[in-house]
């Protein structure tokens, strides 16, 4: 009988923080700028700078702390973890590891196999490092010290999940507590988001671990449910090779679908920390931490069960709005504007989401506005245009922003409610269509849709669909 | 002295610090590092049981920045300090991962 395998998994959750600037001086952590306009002799480690920590940085680190059941040092310091690499100017990157600012808290995560405690072992701050770019002409390696510096938080598991599909609940639990808080986007693409897995299997029923491995270079839901997969099927292989699980960082090329060693035996994972002499301690007072407390936002799971309680829209509306701080936030601020809760549920739920699924984006990269929707909205209960050329309207507000009314006006989009116009072209409908008007009235109902097409369409869409249906219906 | 630093030790201490060390300076290293952790065996001497660990000499806590930008683009002067230029970026050895 073959043996049966455990998969044990924690994981190494990186978030790049909401701050303005980065975590050690006042240089911008805007994405995107030219390479090396976000720097100063504190970011790119030049002798005799020092580094002031950003305040907002502490607040962040604790609100995520708190919404994910931590214990709080109230006394913390930062530590130089030492290595060698040009991503890193200082040669150490400032990071905690005696004392970091959270610890031992977890978060409920719920799986088709029920719902689950993933332990959270502590939560630290530290500085991302520079980005390095290979340049092909001339062989040699570019750095950009632009993000060097950006404040990250560090979100260490326990060792307590057992799947992919358990990983994938901690990984969007974890990320929707972090964007209702504001604390970060949580981008995965754009790697404000980052997840290490570290994976290691055992028989079932083992009470020791297996050697595990961690692996990088995860940037999406599904490459990591690939990789733990992959890795899986690698580490169970090599044991029942009677081969030895080596203990290393390997990196997961997501269309080969098979991880590769990352780092040579040179770069031992030795990095001799120490406190670092140029950061003075952060001691939190009681006040500080209750005025965090007080200041927590709603999260999630309340956010549900107000918007049940309070709007009128279905269960199943509630809980993909709520799925995305973004989407969350547009429909709320567009139900203020409009008053209309269900109409802009459906909006979003229906016309937003078809858009984004098919441009393969992500909630959070909507970038219309409430006003615009709403006006929308709006301008269809009005009458001023038909359900067909909002529809054509709405695609334009998601695709450039533009303003509803403005748009209509200059595309000349209103709804034609010209009686006499309207009388006219079904005349020369019926006229032109002898068969369908013969079909309809020997009890071919479908005929009379074929009709109200071809008027819609002498109409250029523009007509009021009753009222072409009542004229046509009067006229026959 | 008490501490005997094995060439295995000077070594691997040498590949950490990324320094290319001569058989002579091997030697000379290893009887330097042997003498501090001599004098720090002597240190240990001491009793210091209930003695929290320092970390800082001053007793100074909280010293923080407001989360406001400070800093404009200062490419120009900071690439200054950079063995290379190219594109606006520090230009290094190739570095593969």
């Amino acid at each position: 009988m073959s043996r049966q395998y455990e998969t044990v998994i924690g994981l190494e959750v990186h978030v790049e923080l909401a701050t303005k600037t980065k975590i050690f001086c006042g240089c911008s952590t805007a994405f995107g700028g030219a390479p090396n306009t976000h720097t100063c002799p504190v970011c790119t480690g030049m002798p005799g700078s020092l580094p002031v920590l950003n305040k907002q940085v502490v607040e962040y680190a604790m609100a995520v702390g708190l919404a994910t059941n931590c214990q709080i040092h109230q006394y913390c310091k930062f530590d130089r973890k030492n290595y060698f690499y040009p991503d890193n100017p200082q040669n150490y990157q400032i990071s905690q590891l005696y004392l970091p600012i959270c610890h031992d808290g977890g978060i409920e995560i719920e799986t088709a196999a029920g719902k689950k405690v993933i332990g959270i072992h502590e939560i630290h701050m530290e500085e991302d490092a520079g980005k390095l770019i290979h340049d092909e002409w001339e062989d040699c390696t570019l750095v950009d010290y632009n993000r060097s510096g950006v404040p990250l938080i560090e979100i260490v598991s326990e060792p307590d999940m057992r799947s992919a599909e358990e990983v994938i609940a901690y990984l969007d639990k974890l990320r929707l507590i972090v964007q209702y808080l504001g604390a970060s986007d949580c981008k995965l693409q754009e790697g404000s988001m980052r997840a290490d897995v570290n994976l290691s299997v055992r028989e079932v029923g083992a009470e020791q671990f297996g050697t595990r491995t961690e692996m990088k270079n995860l940037n999406s839901f599904k490459a990591i449910a690939r990789a733990i997969e992959g890795e899986r099927a690698r580490q169970i292989e090599l044991i029942e090779e009677g081969k030895q699980v080596i203990q290393e960082t390997r990196r997961w090329d997501d269309n080969k679908e098979y991880s590769y060693p990352m780092r040579s035996k040179e770069d031992a994972h030795d990095y001799r920390y120490f406190p670092d002499p140029d950061l003075v301690p952060v001691i939190i007072s009681d006040e500080w931490l209750q005025a965090v407390k007080d200041r927590q936002p709603e999260l999630r799971t309340e956010k549900l069960a107000r918007y049940k309680k309070e709007f009128d829209i279905p269960d199943y509306d509630a809980e993909i709005l709520t799925g995305s701080k973004h989407l969350a936030d547009l429909f709320e601020e567009t139900t203020e504007l409009c008053g209309k809760p269900k109409k802009v549920s459906n909006w979003l739920m229906g016309e937003t989401l078809r858009l984004l699924k098919e441009a393969g984006q992500e909630p959070e990269e909507i970038t219309f506005s409430a006003a615009h929707l709403a006006k929308l909205i709006e301008l269809l209960d009005a009458g001023t245009i038909n359900q067909t050329v909002a529809k054509e309207v709405f695609e334009q507000i998601f695709r450039d922003d533009i303003d509803p009314e403005q748009y209509v006006e200059e595309h000349g989009l209103k709804m034609v409610n010209d009686d006499n116009l309207l009388r006219t072209v079904v005349e020369q409908v019926i006229a032109a269509n002898p068969q369908s008007v013969a079909d309809y009235k020997g009890g071919k109902e479908k005929a009379l849709g074929f009709l109200v097409g071809q008027t819609m369409k002498q109409m250029k869409g523009k007509a009021n669909p009753g009222a072409v249906n009542k004229m046509l219906k009067e006229l026959l | 002295m008490a501490n005997i630093i094995s060439d295995e030790t000077i070594e691997y201490v040498g590949i950490l610090a990324k320094l290319e060390l001569s058989a002579e300076e091997k030697e000379q290293a290893k009887k330097d590092i042997g003498r501090m952790l001599d004098y720090v065996d002597k240190l240990n001497e001491l009793d210091t049981t209930g003695v929290e660990p320092m970390s800082h000499v001053f007793p100074v806590h909280n010293v923080f920045r407001e989360d406001v930008v400070t800093n404009g683009d200062d490419r120009e002067n900071m690439l200054k300090n950079a063995p290379a230029v190219k594109d606006g970026s520090w230009k290094v050895p190739k570095t593969v991962e």
